[in-house]
Parts: C-alpha cells; structure tokens; sequence
C-alpha cells in the first residue's frame, strides 16, 4: 500500500536531522501561520503563484535560489568544520553515513537548485526587458517551468526529514549509484528530484531561445542586442541541446533501479563509462548554461558603470558563441582518466584549452571597457572587478586540469574542488550577486543599501580566498576529495584557513540578509523614481520601477545597440505616443497545480506507491489537458486605461 | 508605389533585413512563435533520442550470453510496422491539408485514419515486446536488450501520447471548430508525428535493418 514508505524512514533516533528538520518546520509553519493571519492568501495566490509576468516569475526564481544557498551553505559549513576537525585520532561529529549525504545533497542543491534558478530567474526578469518586448514567448509555460524547478527543491529537501540523500556524490556515478550498492531511497530522491525539475528547465530553454529569436522590439536586430541578450540565447540553446541528454541518462539508471535494466551495472553487459560519458556530455554544457549568462551580467554592469559602451561588442558575441559550440566538444576533460588513450586525451586536452581563448577574449573586452572610463565602484561593480581578477585565476587552473598528465595527478583531489569552487563563486555567484544588486531597482522600485552590499562583497571576496586557497595546496600534496576523515594532521592548519573562509563568507551572507532588511526598512528613502538609477544603457532602463505588468506602454524602436543609451542622448520625447490597447495573458494556476501534483508524483515514485504515482500522473496531465483547452488566454487593456495608468506614471495629470 | 511616396514613408518603413521573421520587424505573429517553439522542442526530444541511440550503439554487443538482435528480429513484422507509421504520416499530412481548407469533416476522417493506423503499430510493437519477453528475452536479460527496449519503448511511448494528443486535439476541432488557436495546435502535432517518424527510420535502419540476420 505505501511502498517502501514507513515510520522507520524518519531517522528518530538521530539528534542532527532531527533538530534541523524540527527548526526548518517551524520556520515554515510560522511562515505559513503569519500570511494566514495577516490573510495575505488572496495576494499571494492572485499576484504571485498564479502569475503568468516573467518579472514575477523571475523574482520568484531569484527568491528560490537565495532560499536554496543557505541550505546548500549549511551543508558547505558542516563539511568544513567536519574536514577541520575529524583529524588523526578525532573522528569530527559527522559519520561517514551522514557526511557522504551531505556532500552529495550540497553539490546537488548548489548546481540543480541554487545556481540555475538564481540564473534563470535573473534571464527571466531582465531579457524580455531588454528585448523591448511585453512577456516571453510562452507565459503560462514559464509558470509551469518556475513550479516544477521548486517541486524539484522541494523534493531534495523532503529527503533531510523522510529517508536519506543520496552517497553517491551529486554526479550519481554507477555502479554504486546502482540498487546492488545503494538499495535505500537517497539516489531516488536525487533522481526524480533532477528528472522533475529538469522538465522545467527545458521548457524554460524552449522558452527563451524562442522569444530571443523571434519577439524582439521593432528594430532590434541581432547584433543591436544587449550582450547579456545574447549570452541568455547561447545559455539556453545550451539547455535546449544538453538537458535531454541528462533526462535519456536518468531514465535509463532509474530503469537499472526500478526494472533491473542493464544499462550501467557491472553485470549482464552493463558499462558505467557511458554513464559518466553520457553525465558530462550534458555536464559540461551545464558549466556553460551557469558561466554564460553572467558573463553577459557583467559586460551590462561593466559597461554602465564605467560609462562606456561595451569594448568590441561584436568580438563578445561572437566569444559567446564559440564557446557555446566549443562547449560540447570537451566533455571527456572530466575523466582523463577512464583510459580512453593518449591521442583521445591530447584531443580533449587541446581543446579544452582552446575554450580558455574566447573565453580571455571576453576578459580583455572588460578590461578595455574599463580602460579610461568613468568607473562608478558600486555593488555590482565591485562584483564584477573581483570576478575578473578571481575567474582568470580559476581560469588558469581549469587549462592546467586540461593538460592530462597534470590532470592523472591531481584527478579526484581538492585541487579540482577548489578549481570548480573558484569559477563557480568566483564567476557564477559573484555574477548572480552582481545582477541582483543591478536589478533590484528595477524589480522593486528602490535600491538596495550600497554599503552593506560593498561589506558583503568583500566578505564574499575575502572568504573566498581564504576558503579555496588552501584547498588548491592541499590538493597538490595529495588530499582527495569528499574525505570525511583526515588521515594526515599536517594538513589541518590549511583546513582551518578554509574553514576561516568558510565563515567569512557566512559573514558575507548575512550582509546580504542585513542588507535586505535594511533596504526594505529604508525604502522610502531610496525610491527610484527615474526608473534609469545607475544611467544605463539599455530598454530595461527606459521604462519605470517597477516596470508596469505590459513593461512597455508602446514598444520601443531601437536603432542602435545600447538603445536607451542613444535615445537619451537624442533626448526624450515630450509628445505623448498614441496608446493602443495591449494583449495581455490570464494569469493561471496551472503551473502551481501541476506542480503540486508533480510532487506528489515524485514523492510516491521514490518511496514505490505505484498506484498513488499513476493516480497524480493522471492529475497532472489532466490539468494539461485543461489549460491546453483554453481559446481565450487573453484579455485586452484598452488604450484609455494604459493611457491613464502610463499618465500616472509619469506623475502627468490623469 | 511611386519614388516619391517611397521616400515618403521611409522614416517609418522597414528595411528589409528587419522584415519579419528575420528578427528585427518587432514581435513574430503567434503562429510563428508557437511553431518555431515546437521545433526547438522536437530538437530537443531528437537529443534525447540520439542519446539513447549512442546507448543502444554502445551495448548493442553485450548480449551476456543472451539472444542477438539476429535471433530475435522478425523483419516482416517491422517492415509492416514500418508501412503502417510511414503511412499515417501521409494521412496526416491530408489531414493538415484539409484542416487549412477549414474542412473539419475531411480532417476528422484522415485524423481517424492517422490513429488507426498509428495504433497498429502500436499494437505490432506490443506484441513483438510480448513475444519478446515470453521467451525470456526481456529488458533486464542483458545490456542490449535493456537498450533496445528502453529506445524502442521510447519511441512507442511517443506515439502513445500522440495518439492521445490526436483524440484530444479531434474532440477540440469537434467542440471548437478549426479556429487560429486549434490550427495552430494542430500544426504542432502533424511536426510531432512527422518527427516520430524520422526518428522510427533511424530505429528501423539502425536497428532493425543493421542486427537483422
């Protein structure tokens, strides 16, 4: 009746899980309990979760990712005080059990469910704005895209409180992610969870290379595209291309598990290297669909706080797209050493390190950007003058594990943790916390505090350093990685630097807490009224913040790139466009619903209650079924009405 | 139209490089944006699929000791399975066609056609499957067989839900009429059938025709 589902799933009897569980409930359940009592219900569910406005959609993208950090940071934490502190003769507080969940779940919770909504949700908010255009091109499937990705978190953290997480580390490799090696439920959470929300997040690729190619304002050509445009477009073809691969690759471990299939055991002519060839195929894509977008974040944040159009725009785009296409051609670099030879190797090898061109190509765009410019040191651009310097040292390490003799000796140690780690926070996090302090005006209508933010910025930066540094030493004296016990004490003064880093970050973090907190309280006094606070470049900025649900009263006509910026220069209109009624989509709970029923769905997939999967599979494609039928997806808002509302906006009598 | 108006009207013209559909003449029609977001998805399921063709290429000779696609591929009854697929292509392709005259009529007789024909490949595909597996030859006997079923269910499970789709999108043309938004529908599912068989030939060929005795 419930599958392998019972009491004994709830670890009772172990004090860790149990209180951070018991807390995080409470947490929920007073969340619950405040917008019941305040009945911010009806608000909720009409403005938000019901949403269709990319805007929104991309706040909420946004808002999951910043929850998911702090779990995934959590995680982060507990495994470096355990390294620091489960040396020689002392076993740390963590058993080897709980600590191989914890890496695994960290990994996974970092790539899946903190780095891809915080990018997505950012792409989501700002590139139909920069585009010109109303919304992107599919809204209400947008709105399934965001719920699915947030049943997938949600699921992930089910497993902290019913069953386990996987041990498998968060790339799953067979055999021992195989039912003969880990019977239990945890690498059924990771996979379901993954194969949940990664339907999302091709739809949400789907998405926006459609509305990228084909919905842009009147005028805007491809190369009149704000790069971070182009870099959203490169990303998601990169989604659209790479994701499928890691959905075929699950289905078929899920059927090794659930039908005793053959595709990657040890027995009955199973291969595990095809599972890990088939991983990377889409894992190494996957670096790119995170890296590429925020390049494009910081060449908008380079550009506007130096006062300057980007350096050679059309030498970034063209960076941009080899490296999409370059991207698939080296995904063998993650495991030189499978033995797959020496020419085969060399061949991965060289052009691994034939990425690392484009990729300096862009580093000296900045730097040229930035090359007699008016520099303005605010958040973002902090942000973006610690990625340059932080990215070209991860860079440099990254084309070392490039070379394969170099990678046979450091394969598998923390040298490659701390490699990944320093482009990831250094590019990807830092990247991501630069756009939500460029955006955040944008979004809400007021700025966020700019010293909290410089304090957490250097918290980030400091932490870092200190964090990863002692892991690239540690890795070349032979220290692998995901190691729950430390054999050799002389390695613990370094341990203690990166678990140093590790709070100095946390610093970091609660900076950025602060700083909300202090930016909410004080809004009224950091109102953007303008709409344009740090003079920027691009259409985002020509409309108000924030940007009214139809973003534009009348669709800009670009004729240059950096539109905004020409149309200022050629000063503002003062005649009044004539208004025309605007088509705007229903909002619709179709994506909450079928999320909710997806979770279910998944829930009972990994705990084996057939019948309740098949009855929520049912329920979900019956939703499908009926938000497909609709005709009508759209109401009209007359042109009296958006004259009216744009009147107001522009503070003009009404 | 004279120089004179030409000239006219330039401000406000487009050129040519920003006609539609290249880009820069402002938002694309719906139809357009729709069907050029299902190609991207019917690329995307083509990766999916290549991934699990290099699966099925990578373990197509670890057999364990079990039966060869050689032993177990009747020819016959794929080639038939082959000819009911190819054909209720053709008859949605008519089917498309009438449904741009806007004759419900006409299309709900080819869409019938198009399910009935669709459905005995299903039901073919189903039996060889039972066969299959009541001679011991089933998914889990062996490295191959896990790959041949998993691509070749894969496929099957595609024309199942565009069978689905088909009663579905029918019951809509009934109910709805052949409105824009039901055209449109429509469109993407004929891409959609269309696809599966580009994908079936690559099964039949690759398969099929390559383990065949």
């Amino acid at each position: 009746m419930l599958g392998k589902l019972s009491w004994a799933a709830i670890p009772f009897n172990e004090p860790l899980p149990i209180i951070s569980m018991a807390v995080v409930l409470i947490v929920i359940l007073a969340v619950l309990a405040l917008v019941t009592v305040k009945g911010w219900w009806p608000y909720l569910w009409r403005e938000w979760l019901t949403s269709v406005d990319h805007k929104r959609i991309g706040v909420m993208y946004v808002t999951l990712g910043l929850v998911m950090l702090l779990r995934g940071f959590s995680d982060a934490i507990m495994m470096r005080t355990q390294q620091a502190i489960a040396v020689g003769n002392a076993q740390g507080y963590l058993p080897p059990d709980h600590y191989d969940q914890i890496f695994s779940a960290h990994g996974t919770i970092m790539i899946f469910f903190v780095a891809m909504p915080l990018v997505i949700g950012l792409m989501n908010f700002a590139v139909p704005l920069q585009l010109g255009v109303r919304d992107v091109a599919f809204p209400v499937l947008n709105s399934v895209s965001f719920w699915l990705t947030a049943t997938g978190a949600l699921l992930i953290n089910v497993s902290l409180v019913i069953g386990v997480f996987a041990r498998t580390g968060w790339m799953g490799y067979p055999p021992l992610s195989e039912l003969a090696f880990s019977p239990d439920v945890g690498v059924d959470y990771y996979l379901w969870s993954l194969q949940i929300s990664g339907i999302g997040t091709l739809l949400t690729g789907i998405n926006f290379v459609t509305t990228i190619l084909k919905l842009r304002a009147p005028g805007m050509t491809y190369f009149r595209m704000p790069v971070f445009c182009w870099t959203a477009l490169a990303s998601n073809l990169l989604i659209v291309a790479a994701f499928p691969v890691l959905t075929a690759t699950f289905v078929m471990l899920l059927l090794d598990r659930h039908l005793g299939m053959h595709f990657f055991t040890n027995d009955a002519g199973g291969n595990q290297m095809m599972y890990v060839n088939l991983f990377w195929a889409w894992g190494h894509p996957e670096v790119y669909i995170l890296i590429l977008p925020v390049f494009g974040i910081f060449s908008e944040v380079v550009a506007t706080f130096s006062g300057k159009g980007l350096f050679s725009y059309r030498s970034m785009v063209w960076a941009t797209l080899a490296i999409c296409i370059l991207s698939f051609m080296v995904w063998l670099h993650h495991f030189f050493t499978m033995g797959a030879g020496a020419n085969v190797n060399a061949f991965f090898g060289i052009m691994s390190s034939i990425i690392a061109v484009p990729t300096g190509v862009k580093v000296f765009n900045w730097l040229f950007t930035m090359f007699r410019g008016r520099i303005v040191f605010a958040t973002p651009m902090l942000f973006a003058v610690g990625f340059i310097i932080t990215f070209v040292i991860g860079g440099l390490t990254g084309v070392l594990l490039a070379v394969p003799p170099v990678d046979f000796v450091v394969h598998n140690s923390v040298f490659l943790v701390a490699h990944f780690h320093n482009v990831i926070i250094g590019g990807v996090v830092f990247g991501v916390l630069a756009g939500i302090n460029y955006w955040f005006p944008k979004a809400f209508g007021f700025a966020l505090d700019d010293r909290l933010g410089k304090a957490s910025f250097w918290c980030w930066l400091i932490g870092f350093y200190l964090a990863f540094m002692p892991l690239y030493v540690l890795g070349l004296i032979g220290m692998t990685r995901r190691l729950q016990h430390i054999p050799d004490p002389s390695w613990q003064p370094l341990l203690l630097v990166a678990e140093a880093g590790a709070i100095v970050i946390f610093c970091g973090v609660l900076c950025q807490i602060a700083q909300l907190y202090v930016s909410i309280r004080t809004r009224e006094k950091r109102l953007d009224l303008t709409g344009d606070p740090w003079n920027g470049r691009t259409l985002e900025w020509s409309t108000s913040s924030p940007p009214p649900a139809y973003n534009f009263a009348v669709l800009p006509r670009v004729e240059t790139i950096d539109a905004f910026w020409h149309m200022k220069r050629a000063g503002r209109p003062t005649v009044e466009p004539a208004y025309q009624a605007i088509e705007m989509p229903h909002n619709s709970p179709a994506g909450f619903i079928t999320a909710f029923f997806a979770t279910v769905m998944g829930f009972s997939l990994i705990w084996q209650i057939w019948w309740l999967a098949v009855l929520n599979f049912l329920a979900a494609a019956t939703v499908v079924l009926i938000a497909g039928w609709s005709i009508d997806r759209e109401h009209e808002v007359s042109a009296a009405e958006i004259a009216q509302m744009e009147r107001a906006r522009l503070g003009q009598p009404v | 139209m004279t120089i004179a108006t030409t000239i006219d009207r330039a401000p406000t013209a487009v050129p040519t490089e920003l006609a539609h559909g290249r880009g820069g003449g402002g938002p694309a029609s719906k139809r357009v944006v729709v069907a050029f977001g299902f190609w991207i998805f019917i690329l995307s399921d083509m990766v999916m699929f290549s991934a699990l063709f290099a699966a099925y290429a990578v373990l197509r000779g670890n057999t364990a000791g079990g039966p060869t696609g050689a032993e177990l591929f009747n020819l016959r009854n794929v080639f038939i399975e082959t000819m009911c697929l190819l054909l209720s292509s053709y008859t949605c392709g008519l089917g498309a066609l009438s449904a741009e005259r806007r004759q419900p009529a006409l299309f709900l007789i080819f869409a019938a056609f198009t399910f009935v024909l669709g459905a005995a490949f299903l039901f073919i595909e189903a039996t060889e499957f039972a066969r299959m597996v009541e001679i011991g030859a089933g998914p889990s006997r062996s490295g191959f067989l896990s790959a041949f079923f998993t691509l070749v269910g894969m496929h099957g499970l595609h024309v199942t839900s565009g069978l689905i789709a088909l009663i579905y999108l029918s019951a809509q043309v009934i109910a709805e009429g052949l409105q824009a938004t039901v055209l449109r529908r429509l469109l993407c599912w004929s891409l959609f059938w269309h696809a599966l068989d580009i994908v079936w030939v690559g099964v039949f060929t690759l398969v099929y025709l390559m383990g065949a005795p």
